[in-house]
């Protein structure tokens, strides 16, 4: 079936140009939609469903060429190295915001509060009174104008507050849930390895669904932020980066998660995947785990130490 | 796979062929180059005389800030990747490169997304005005509307960039011919897979620190607002930790095609290839903490000044290996001074000139004098001009015959290399200068004292400018009516693309070659 002797270089294709139209048609909506004119979100939608339409047959086009015999072991060691750099890519997309939040927590705050200017008194005169402290609750801004902080905190923020509320602690169990999810894939991983078709799906399955609880816990954490805590995107730094951070690792979550649904269909539907072909499925449970170990990072440092 | 390439239009917009794609990601950096040119001589027109003549100052800024965007993202990278594209599969002895519809992704993105940038000048407001490094507040609290264009124009040329590096991390490292050792590689091979690794590295930075940018300006995030507890200093800090290792993007992959035409033109194998490719490598280590020399002056503490000036002169180490082994191969040869050796040559003296000048702004008490001056601006165009472009021209003379099969003309070609090596030190010599007498950058006007190396300037940047008009000519003259060129083009050059015919056939190594 698959050889070495002949690297597989695909001919023409339309996929390319479409998806960059489709790209491009999805960023120039959005832009538009937040510069307020009025066909941004139908430029944004049309180019959604171009781009959407387009990954489709993408991965299908490439689905049929392994199904076919066309993709050598070389060929697939091209996308593993692919998916590889690519997560590598992401891995360094979250360390842009986990260095802010650490310049931030670490030097930015005590610095605006007085510590190190002893010869330039900026804190004395432009934020009078203001305090460093993290979670940051009381904004430089409220400092100098006198309010008071509109976020309840820090004992009711979304930091470690006490051991023995642990068990009533939200995001412990988010934890609990995410880290639970890389556990089954990999049962599910181990099942398609030994040709065991059932225990593949069933714990695919569960993952796919840890996966969604996981993603209802969040929302629900972020309701509760709003709702309860007055703790929003425009609260300050504080919010800025707890909802920047989670909220990108949540919308990593869910796609982690329609790419887990998506092998699962295609497992229980098409019969999809062997013991010895199946890179669909390792890819998208490199990402899962990969989405894991940011969130023990978000876990310790938004958290725990938050 | 044994046919030629399509009929009409439909050839390169749904082409998976690295050398359609290389070629179009060519046309496409010259495009830009001549595009961002004009942008510079509008520039240099305006700074011809003292007073504001030509353009308004605002104008003035729009056009420091796409002069700098258009050549870094849209001339300089796409022109190394084209490059790559024609060459890294020809070079390893791989049929194409490693996902060739991916690839072909990679370059479409690139003209919708500086299409969307540069229709920022016809927007409300104007183009973006706050200078190609986009400092916060700048670029967020004062900017023009259409600094959400330029986001997401930057995010999708990023998401082209990342494709296109991970494109080439898979080729080298999973395409090369049998025999084909990682220490056999061409080091126009090696340096692009330093290159690729630093672009999957700090891309997704960038794209970082666009985003923290549109969520202060759309979603009230304080980021880079001190009143919100944030702070403006951060975005530099993000921006230049992307920044840094950016300017080696525009250069290695230069080393790596100076590397490869010296040791043509001297008739020597390259001296010390073991040595270019640690030094390629420590540079790239060393690249990413040095990020804040761009910042001495904005107020950060004295270990951290300590710190980042002496990493900075660390590299000055490696970079004295590579243009030790340059002149080593050189010495002794038996040397011809054909157009790509004419650009190589300048390289490597200009290039010095413009790392020893940094050197002197890695030195943070003497930065204080010339930040933000009209020095900087002489030292990055002597590291990117006769560094990146230089070696770009050098490419495209040298490989020329392979890929069109016709040689160029010579008389026209050393014309072309006088008349910009002329321009090009007009214009940014007397840059040295002016800076180190206090001329701010990125003003329309300038004190008396400052006339006269401004006036020569400007006059450099328009022999500069109508050189490349001289190197278009000569290029499209090439492949339309050029004499044939020989398989061999030069005299015994060294590497698996000397041995397919002139023009390189559509497909090259459907069967891997054998390397011995
Ligand atoms: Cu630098």
């Amino acid at each position: 079936m698959s050889s070495d002797s002949t690297y597989y270089v695909p001919e023409q294709s339309k996929l390319p140009i479409f998806a960059s139209l489709g790209l491009f048609l999805t960023v120039f909506g959005l832009a538009n939609w937040l510069n307020g004119a009025e066909n941004g979100p139908a430029i944004l939608f049309v180019g959604f469903l171009v781009f959407a339409f387009v990954l489709w047959s993408w991965f299908n086009i490439v689905i049929t060429e392994n199904l076919q015999g066309l993709n050598s072991t070389q060929l697939k060691r091209s996308y593993v190295w692919g998916m590889g750099w690519f997560i590598f890519s992401e891995v360094m997309f979250f360390a842009a915001f986990f260095g802010a939040l650490f310049y931030v927590r670490q030097l930015a705050l005590p610095w605006l509060a007085g510590e190190g200017s002893h010869d330039t008194a900026t804190e004395t005169l432009l934020w009078p009174g203001f305090v460093a402290e993290w979670p940051l609750m009381q904004t430089p801004d409220m400092a100098a104008n006198g309010e008071n902080a509109k976020v309840f905190g820090p004992d009711h923020s979304m930091s470690f507050a006490e051991a023995s509320s642990l068990w009533t602690w939200l995001p412990f169990w988010n934890t609990v849930v995410l880290l639970t999810s890389s556990i089954t894939v990999h049962f599910a991983h181990t099942g398609l390895k030994n040709n065991n078709r059932k225990q593949f799906h069933l714990w695919l399955g569960i993952t796919v669904f840890l996966g969604v609880v996981f993603l209802i816990l969040q929302a629900e954490e972020y309701l509760h932020a709003y709702n309860d805590l007055g703790l929003t995107l425009s609260s300050g730094i504080y919010g800025t980066t707890f909802f920047m951070l989670t909220g990108f690792h949540g919308a990593h979550v869910t796609l982690g998660t329609f790419m887990l649904l998506v092998m699962f269909l295609r497992a229980i539907l098409k019969g999809h995947f062997k013991h010895d072909d199946c890179f669909g499925f390792e890819a998208a449970s490199w990402y899962w785990h990969f989405v894991d170990v940011v969130w023990l990072g978000l876990f310790l440092f938004v958290y725990i130490l938050g | 796979m044994a046919h030629g390439p399509a009929k009409g239009i439909t050839r390169w917009l749904f082409t998976t062929n690295h050398k359609d794609i290389g070629s179009m990601y060519l046309w496409f950096s010259f495009m830009m180059f001549f595009l961002g040119g004009i942008f510079a001589l509008v520039i240099r027109a305006e700074l011809f005389e003292p007073g504001l003549q030509i353009v308004e100052p605002e104008f003035f800024n729009q056009m420091t800030t796409l002069h700098g965007l258009i050549m870094v993202f849209g001339a300089v990278m796409p022109a190394f990747v084209g490059l790559a594209n024609w060459m890294i599969p020809m070079m390893v002895g791989a049929p194409d490169m490693a996902l060739p519809r991916m690839n072909n992704w990679s370059f479409w993105i690139l003209p919708f997304a500086f299409a969307m940038l540069v229709s920022t000048l016809f927007m409300e407001g104007g183009a973006p005005n706050f200078g190609w490094t986009f400092y916060a507040p700048l670029s967020t609290t004062y900017a023009p509307p259409s600094v959400t264009f330029f986001i997401f124009a930057v995010h999708i040329m990023g998401a082209s960039s990342i494709m296109g590096a991970i494109n080439i991390i898979a080729t080298i490292l999973n395409m090369r011919a049998p025999g084909m050792t990682l220490m056999k590689m061409p080091l126009f091979v090696w340096t692009w897979l330093i290159t690729a690794y630093l672009l999957i590295a700090v891309m997704p930075v960038l794209a970082g620190v666009v985003t923290m940018m549109l969520m202060d300006i759309h979603f009230g995030t304080s980021f880079f607002d001190a009143a919100g507890g944030g702070d403006p200093v951060l975005f530099q800090h993000v921006f230049w930790f992307f920044g840094h290792p950016e300017v080696y993007i525009m250069i290695l992959p230069a080393f790596g095609i100076i590397s490869a035409i010296i040791p043509t033109f001297a008739r020597k194998p390259l001296f010390g290839y073991a040595s270019m490719v640690y030094a390629t490598a420590s540079i790239a280590f060393l690249s990413f903490i040095v990020w804040a020399h761009h910042m001495f002056t904005v107020g950060i503490p004295l270990v951290g000044e300590l710190f980042f000036m002496y990493a900075t002169m660390l590299i000055a180490v490696p970079t004295g290996v590579k243009v030790f082994n340059w002149i080593t191969t050189m010495f002794k040869g038996s040397m011809t001074f054909e157009t790509p050796m004419l650009f190589s040559v300048a390289f490597v003296i200009l290039f010095t000139i413009g790392g020893f000048s940094g050197l002197m702004l890695a030195i943070a008490p003497a930065d204080f004098q010339y930040h933000d001056t009209y020095f900087v601006v002489a030292h990055f165009h002597y590291v990117l001009v006769p560094g990146a472009i230089f070696s770009i021209t050098a490419a495209v003379y040298y490989w020329l015959p392979k890929w069109c099969g016709n040689m160029y003309n010579e008389l026209m070609g050393k014309t072309h290399f006088w008349l910009a090596f002329i321009g090009l030190n007009l214009t940014f010599f007397p840059m040295h200068f002016v800076g180190l007498a206090g001329m701010p950058r990125r003003i329309p006007d300038y004190a008396l004292q400052f006339a006269d190396f401004n006036m020569i300037s400007s006059c450099g940047a328009f022999l500069f400018g109508a050189a490349q008009v001289l190197f278009l000519f000569n290029v499209l003259r090439t492949i339309t009516v050029g004499k044939k060129a020989s398989d061999e083009v030069w005299e015994n050059p060294e590497g698996l693309e000397w041995s397919v015919p002139s023009p390189a056939p559509y497909h090259t190594f459907s069967t891997p070659p054998e390397v011995r």
